[in-house]
């Protein structure tokens, strides 16, 4: 049996993609609609039905509160960490979250944590890959910012399995888009890459040589990107728009999308043009009209961008590195093609960037190419390795609250640290360990990435158990952790509480729960599609009764057509559409001859050799269902 | 309620043990068979025998990096992604361990470090317990001063101490300030000539080991130079720390 393609898959914060190498060269998978974008937006259409993508956009200017974009910014987050993002994002939030717990956000009646949103996105590519292929994809390769946290990191691997998908490995977005470029430059040296995303800035720096990838250093921030000069741009206009206007639409949510549309469309024209003018449709048959200058687009995001500068700086230091040992600076990420940002990056590293490769492609380019080196590699990927680094130091917390860096931030992984614990009670049993990711002295300044409990160290005399922890931080820069007790030899069970994160029972519960949904969707879908083909079969004919050519037939055959169509009609109405789809056929058996003589006749429609619920057909599913048996092992 | 309270104490490796391979049953090599390939369980060396380097002190930096570039191909996860679960598991084990060994013999203060402690001896900086005591009680933790700084740190913090005095009158002095730029020049070129130093032990610690054969220096020549180079290590940080609180205090007059 074939094996099945491993995917690479660049879940964007604006946009994703999902790209497969092809022979030597990586390409991306367009969706139905023949576009290679598919806008991270998820909404959830009058049926509860999901909609993803361009056709979510719809969704979220009509009706907003059934609708949610930029879901990245969430993930492996708790609601503490999130007040500047709810300031500035229309995300509804569950009011009865703990301090700790998962996200949960509300669409129309429902609610979902940020990784379901993400699944949601990861299946309408896995869908779109397999309607492309012909058949089941069950393994990717996910691409995460490289200063994404153990948290968000493992929120978006959970995103993959209630997705369906194996998640191979995580790659950090800034050294997939080194693959991709290394792999059609073929060049050696040090490269920075610099990727500038709608919610996330990443920089890192690589020794690109014979093939290794190696990252020396990465840095970035989190919570900065297009999003934030959109932001910027839309609370201008709902100033202006008051102040001018005297209209306050701040809390009128579809307002303020057809707002965010606009600043967008004009952002981006004001890449190639010197100006651009804002005409935005209001409530109330108001309109805002106002012109943009370029210089003062740059003006107005000088400080966003600015942020990059520090981040930046700090890569180099870590690097050892001065801006001029840096040969080549690659770009990625939609806000790239800013004309001030790449002024910026020209200043900052003293050369022109390199702008060949596509800024919103690359990344997902670069995942299949990793996808492809993970699945036995091709002749083009055959030496090609990459070495990533862990971007932020892992501590624990010990005496005084303070944080003991055990592995340090531009580690390469996998990296591991051990740590040796002991007792300071006869009998003790548990030991807790809480384990931080950060720069911070103090354990509080830095990021809680879990808690772990040893339990079941046997009962001795304190100071006499010898536990060794071992933390691996694996090739997805994600956090293990396992314990002996070396003296009895014995595995200490581990108990892992995840901050802002799922279980692994929890995620196995919403695994089957899409599942069953997806199982649900695909019966509506099989309905619907048969129900369609009913009236479309129905309604030919009706009008072959009317040609010259039913005047033909025997009233025998008459009657038996008639039969048929009665039971078409009567199972229509029922939910099973295997029943319908045989009683179709069975209709179709029955005019053959009808559909023959109608060819025949000087006045037929008909194409030659097509039966008569072939006519005026529309698009039918052309590909094996996405649902299909493969995807069950 | 509040974890049950642990302490953390020290670790030494194992000596090194012989293995055949899992799969093809020859004598193999440290991290992969030389006959068939596969990847071996890690077993626990020291940092030195993983890249099958005697514990010398003097280290070609670049063939080092060739090693790891070559391993790294052999024993990445990635490169191994086709392999059963316990392969996987192994060649996740090997890399960490490739990359930790590589982290620290390529750097040369880490490497001295890490040679102390597999020779079992402390530096005082590191000494997890003194640092957790010093916690516990709130005390300042005491540092050494090296005796040959002690006329030059006495003079340094006095000069200091002057310098936060007039800072909070909301005076200033250009010519202390200056004074305290010298020290701060004369003291981080002691802390470079450090270095020097130490590698004149480096080529001590070889030639001994070279001698003895065995990889093992003579336990009297292997005591004098291991606390030399303890020596000169906490002279080095306590220097650096000096340096560190001098331009924090300078920056902030600035």
């Amino acid at each position: 049996m074939a094996e099945s393609h491993i995917v690479g898959i660049d879940l964007g914060t604006t946009n994703s993609l999902v790209a497969f190498m092809q022979g030597e060269t990586p390409v991306v998978i367009p969706g139905e609609d023949g576009s290679n974008l598919v806008p991270s937006v998820v909404a959830l259409d009058s049926n509860n039905q999901a909609v993803i993508g361009n056709a979510a956009r719809l969704h979220l200017i009509e009706t907003p509160e059934r609708a949610v974009y930029s879901i990245k910014r969430l993930m492996g987050r708790g609601v503490e960490d999130i007040q500047e993002e709810l300031k500035l994002f229309p995300f509804r939030v569950s009011e009865d979250l703990q301090p700790g717990e998962v996200l949960r956000i509300r669409l129309g009646d429902k609610t979902f944590t940020p990784p379901e949103i993400s699944a949601l996105i990861l299946r309408q590519l896995k869908r779109n890959a397999e309607r492309y292929f012909g058949s089941a994809i069950t393994k990717a390769v996910i691409t995460v910012p490289a200063y994404f946290n153990d948290a968000q990191r493992q929120a978006t691997k959970d995103a993959g399995r209630i997705a369906g998908l194996e998640v191979l490995r995580l790659v950090n977005e800034p050294t997939a888009a080194s693959l991709a470029y290394g792999l059609d430059k073929k060049q050696n040296g040090v490269v920075a890459v610099y990727d500038l995303g709608g919610g996330t800035f990443d920089i890192s720096i690589l020794k690109l040589h014979d093939g290794i990838f190696e990252v020396i250093a990465t840095n970035g921030d989190t919570h900065l990107g297009g999003d934030d000069i959109d932001n910027l741009l839309i609370t201008i206009a709902l100033d202006d728009i008051r102040g001018d206007l005297g209209l306050d639409l701040h809390r009128n949510a579809e307002a303020v999308q057809a707002i965010r549309k606009a600043v967008i469309d004009a952002k981006i024209v004001l890449s190639s043009h010197l100006s651009v003018k804002l005409d935005i449709e209001l409530p109330q048959g108001r309109r805002y009209q106002r012109e943009i200058a370029r210089e003062q687009f740059e003006q107005l995001i000088q400080p966003i961008i600015d942020r990059t500068v520090g981040p930046c700086r700090q890569a180099l230091k870590d690097a050892g590195l001065k801006p001029e040992q840096i040969e080549e600076v690659v770009l990625v990420g939609g806000s790239t093609r800013i004309p001030k940002v790449r002024a910026l990056v020209k200043e900052l590293f003293r050369r022109d960037p390199h702008v060949d490769l596509n800024p919103d492609e690359v990344v997902a380019l670069g995942a299949a190419v990793q996808a492809n080196i993970l699945g036995g590699g091709s002749e083009a990927t055959q030496n090609m390795l990459l070495l990533d680094v862990t971007p932020l130091s892992l501590g624990i917390e010990v005496a005084g609250g303070v944080t003991d860096k055990i592995i340090l931030r531009n580690s390469t992984i996998p990296a591991s640290a051990t740590q040796f614990y002991t007792t300071q009670i006869d009998g003790q049993a548990n030991v807790a360990i809480h384990v931080l990711q950060g720069e911070r002295e103090m354990a509080k300044d830095c990021r809680s990435l879990a808690r772990f409990d040893l339990k079941g160290i046997p009962p001795m005399a304190a100071g006499i158990p010898r536990v060794e922890v071992k933390f691996l931080i694996d090739a997805n820069g994600i956090l293990n952790v396992s314990a002996r007790e070396q003296r009895s030899g014995k595995q200490a069970e581990i108990q892992v509480q995840p901050s802002y994160g799922l279980t692994d029972d929890q995620v196995e519960g919403m695994i089957l729960d899409s599942f069953d949904n997806a199982e649900e969707d695909f019966r509506q879908r099989q309905l619907i599609e048969a129900r369609n083909e009913t009236a479309t079969i129905l309604a030919a004919l009706e009008k072959a009764k009317t040609s010259p050519a039913w005047g033909v037939l025997t009233s025998d055959e008459k009657k038996r057509i008639a039969k048929m169509e009665k039971a078409l009609t009567d199972v229509n109405k029922e939910n099973d559409y295997q029943a319908i789809r045989k009683a179709i056929d069975a209709l179709n058996q029955g005019t053959t001859r009808l559909a023959e003589l109608m060819m025949d006749s000087a006045v037929s429609t008909v194409l030659k050799g097509k039966s008569m619920n072939e006519t005026d057909m529309g698009e039918g599913p052309t590909a094996p269902h996405p649902m299909a048996k493969a995807e069950f092992e | 309620m509040t974890p049950p309270p642990f302490t953390v104490i020290a670790a030494k490796p194992l000596p090194q043990e012989t293995h055949s391979c899992w799969s093809c049953g020859a004598m193999r090599a440290a991290h992969f068979c030389g006959s068939c390939g596969k990847v071996q369980p890690p077993a626990p060396v020291d940092y030195f025998t993983f890249f099958g380097l005697p514990p010398k002190l003097n280290l070609d930096v670049a063939a080092l990096e060739k090693e790891f570039y070559e391993l790294s191909r052999r024993l990445h996860p990635d490169l191994n992604a086709k392999g059963g679960s316990q392969e996987q598991e192994w060649s996740l084990e090997q890399s960490s361990l490739l990359n930790d060994a590589y982290r620290t013999l390529r750097d040369p203060i880490k490497r001295t470090e890490y040679l102390l402690h597999l020779e079992g001896v402390a530096l005082e900086e590191q000494s997890k317990s003194a640092t957790e005591q010093a916690r516990a009680t709130g005390q300042i933790k005491k540092q050494i001063v090296p005796p040959d700084l002690l006329e030059e740190v006495f003079e340094l913090n006095m000069q200091l101490e002057e310098l936060r005095m007039q800072k909070k009158m909301g005076e200033d002095d250009p010519a202390l300030i200056e004074e305290i730029g010298k020290h701060k020049m004369a003291l981080e070129e002691k802390h470079d000539s450090l270095l020097q130093e130490l590698k004149t032990y480096w080529s001590a610690w070889d030639s001994a080991i070279d001698r003895s054969r065995k990889n093992e220096a003579p336990p009297q020549e292997r005591a004098q130079l291991t606390s030399k180079m303890v020596d000169v290590l906490n002279r080095r940080n306590y220097i650096r720390n000096l340096v560190r609180d001098v331009s924090t205090v300078l920056d902030s007059s600035n």
